[in-house]
């Protein structure tokens, strides 16, 4: 049988019970935990964060001095009180375009390869051969490039510059059809270093491409192959407009890579500070190089300059690689809403 | 919807629908299966039929009809030929342009991935065959470069030094690093707020900093402005610097996939928010941690550029990382290619190759650790399982049962 509670007349004398009071303010252990990982995460902010802000204090003599003509001056020579970056800005974007138009389309292809084309038991293996040439350090590629590539890619160079040397990009200033010509002359060139730079922009813009790739949703590539298209129309209508975000955002993160590349590019370019569209022929210049190969000599406002070189490469790159992962982020928050 | 229904039903009802069974046709050829997993004859005869006649077409090409030589052209010409084969062939054979294009695109993207992989194999050959010379003489792995000149032959000096100097540089930078970054994942995921938004942001944009300015700054930092000496310590910094935004970023990919069900279970047997953490959260994601340390240390041990300004250069053996120069693997690597001389050179070689086998293993390790536990039982296990079976078989059949359960457990 149910029973009522009967009415209690001591409880309406009572006040009313107050609701405990919560609050998500940690007390005690946990705030010292909390205060402590804050001040953990505060000196990695200060740490990886100072150096964008350093640099930026560091080139503040050198650009009260030079001003604007440091952006536009293109001799490096301290000595003649002439320093400016534009050449070495012209080389860097050249070297990184150069391994983009390399690796942009191996690393599209073999993520594609990966994804759609390989045996499901060979793909992980696959995926680690990607994972593992990203890790291959910088300096071994600079000496696979030096003494194995270059040779090929001299000769190469030669035969673009006598069958298309009409075109500015691919003129060398050196006779094509002499006997014996002079080979020296096509490499340590921008077009070598990009060769090489390529190899380690391309397992980071692959991996992206690839990671991007396989979320997209099995249902559309059924749909697709049901409705009779081949392996080809599939990719080319659901896989490839679905990893779009992917494939720019990886190709941007490589990009970033390719601009901040160092130790290859000095093993590999020799210096020459002239802005020149004939990235065939020998001597080029980048600013990761250009810090690597001069801070021995630096003193005083030479070295500042070359910190504010440092700081020009420190916002380009910061840009394309945050340009990058918004791309990424969007086109990945995009595929879980769809 | 109803009114169209209606007009239906008379016709429906005038014309009963029967079922019928479809009668069996005892004189019928049964039709063949398709198979599914293989591509059909003529396919497989266009596959191999196309490179085969790149091959020969190859062989006409190059050399009898054009002027140009070498293995290098006898593939290019090979494979352009091939696909040249293949889209004539599937024009023949299927009248269709999808099918065409069906074709060149797998040509296309199969290729891609074969140069690519062709170049790792290239890569790693290359450096393991030029630093052969060096590498089976067991002084290069025992001796430093102490009195050795560059000219030397093979048989005198050796990597000890930067083999020695890797490990303390990377020694420093893992010390720091680790605790550091990982602390920096637990802040960003168990503490969170405005703060640890900037800092996943900020460690996300410096993943990708360019090496040498992280040794531009230590450089200046440490260097320059606070006048310690170039040393191993400073170079460690600046490896440090390198590694600290990939082992936050990666650790934090990994504590944030620890289920959260687990932290409530710890909170709601009243454990603090810090033994959460270390009892169960560290735990929880300890083997993405190793993963993560591994890759960050893969990635140091290569770092060139930031070394090559903080550190300077040593030919001999030096421990104390706070005073004085002190060189490492990838520093003694570009110092002798650097050289011109062809015998640093092959010492540069082998050296490279040291760095990479480092690197493969270090590889292997990573991936080793960041795979799932196997369900299978490993052959120790196995055994042992084996074992403790027979026992307790023995033991049923025994006339009583042995008291001495746990000793029985723990001979094992």
């Amino acid at each position: 049988m149910t029973t009522l509670p009967l009415h209690d007349p001591a409880a309406d004398a009572r006040p009313p019970a107050e609701p405990r009071r919560l609050s998500r303010r940690p007390r005690g252990g946990d705030a010292v935990f909390a205060q402590s990982f804050r001040a953990v995460g505060a000196s990695v902010l200060v740490i990886t964060g100072g150096i964008g802000l350093f640099l930026a204090y560091q080139s503040v003599p050198t650009l009260r001095h030079y001003g604007l003509h440091f952006l536009t001056t293109r001799d490096w020579n301290p000595e003649a009180d002439k320093v400016g970056i534009a050449a070495v800005l012209v080389g860097t974007i050249e070297v990184a375009l150069v391994a983009m138009v390399i690796s942009f389309p191996l690393a599209l292809a073999t993520a594609l390869y990966i994804t759609e084309y390989a045996a499901p038991r060979l793909r992980a293996t696959l995926v680690a051969a990607v994972d593992l040439m990203a890790a291959v350090p910088s300096i071994v590629y600079g000496l696979w490039g030096f003494f194995l590539i270059q040779p090929h890619a001299a000769g190469f160079a030669l035969f673009l510059q006598r069958n298309l040397g009409w075109f500015p990009l691919f003129h060398v200033g050196a006779d094509p059809h002499a006997a014996v010509p002079d080979m020296s002359r096509y490499t340590a060139s921008a077009f070598i270093g990009g060769v090489t730079v390529s190899m380690m922009v391309m397992p980071m813009a692959c991996s992206v491409m690839r990671q991007v790739f396989s979320e997209t949703p099995q249902g559309e590539k059924e749909g697709a192959l049901a409705l009779g298209a081949t392996r080809w129309g599939m990719i080319r209508t659901v896989v490839l407009p679905f990893g779009k975000g992917g494939i720019i955002g990886g190709t941007m993160l490589g990009l970033g890579r390719a601009l901040g590349e160092t130790i290859a590019v000095l093993l590999i370019i020799s210096p020459e500070f002239v802005i020149k569209g004939r990235i065939l022929e020998i001597g080029s210049e980048t600013v990761a190089a250009l810090i690597a190969g001069q801070f021995g000599e630096a003193t005083g406002i030479q070295l500042s300059a070359l910190l504010t070189a440092g700081l020009v490469l420190f916002c380009i790159t910061l840009l394309v690689n945050t340009l990058a992962a918004v791309v990424v982020n969007r086109s990945r928050s995009g595929a879980q809403t769809a | 919807m109803t009114t169209v229904a209606e007009p239906a039903q008379p016709t429906a009802r005038s014309q009963p629908v029967r079922t019928t069974l479809p009668t069996r046709d005892a004189d019928r050829v049964p039709a063949p299966r398709l198979g599914l997993g293989s591509l059909p004859l003529e396919q497989r005869f266009l596959t191999w039929g196309a490179r085969l006649a790149a091959v020969a077409i190859a062989w006409v090409v190059v050399g009898r009809l054009l002027p140009v030589h070498g293995p290098a052209w006898f593939l290019v010409v090979a494979a352009l030929a091939n696909v040249v084969v293949l889209a004539v062939g599937t024009a023949a054979l299927d009248h269709r342009n999808v099918a065409v294009s069906d074709r060149v695109a797998q040509w296309v993207v199969s290729t891609g991935a074969v140069v690519v992989f062709a170049a790792l194999v290239s890569v790693i050959v290359f450096v393991i065959e030029r630093g052969w010379p060096a590498l089976h003489h067991l002084n290069f792995f025992t001796k430093d470069m102490t009195g050795v000149s560059a000219t030397d032959p093979l048989d005198k000096g050796g990597i000890l030094h930067a083999v020695l100097g890797s490990l303390i540089e990377l020694g420093i930078a893992s010390a720091i690093a680790l605790p550091l970054g990982v602390g920096t994942a637990v802040f960003m995921n168990e503490v969170g707020g405005r703060l640890a938004t900037v800092v996943r942001t900020v460690v996300e944009a410096m993943t990708a900093l360019p090496d040498i300015l992280a040794g531009l700054f230590i450089y200046t930092v440490w260097i320059i402005a606070l006048g310690f000496p170039r040393s191993g310590l400073a170079a460690g910094l600046a490896i440090t610097v390198m590694m600290l935004p990939i082992i936050a970023r990666a650790s934090d990919v990994v504590l944030r996939i620890v289920p959260g069900t687990l932290r409530e279970a710890s909170f709601a047997l009243g454990a603090s928010r810090w033994s959460t953490v270390w009892h169960v959260v560290l735990p929880t994601a300890r083997p993405g941690l190793a993963t993560a340390l591994i890759l960050a240390i893969a990635r140091g041990v290569g770092e060139t550029a930031p070394v090559m300004i903080t550190s300077g250069n040593a030919t001999f053996i030096h421990l104390d990382p706070t005073t004085g120069v002190m060189t490492s693997l990838p520093l003694y690597i570009f110092t002798a290619a650097r050289s011109g001389i062809p015998l640093a050179i092959q010492r540069a070689f082998g050296t490279a190759a040291v760095l990479l086998v480092l690197v493969l293993v270090l590889f292997a390790i990573a991936r080793a650790l960041a795979r799932p536990p196997s369900t299978k039982l490993s052959p120790l296990r196995r055994l042992r399982s084996a074992a403790r079976a027979a026992v307790g078989t023995a033991r049923t059949r025994g006339t009583r049962p042995t008291p001495s359960t746990p000793l029985a457990e723990e001979a094992l």
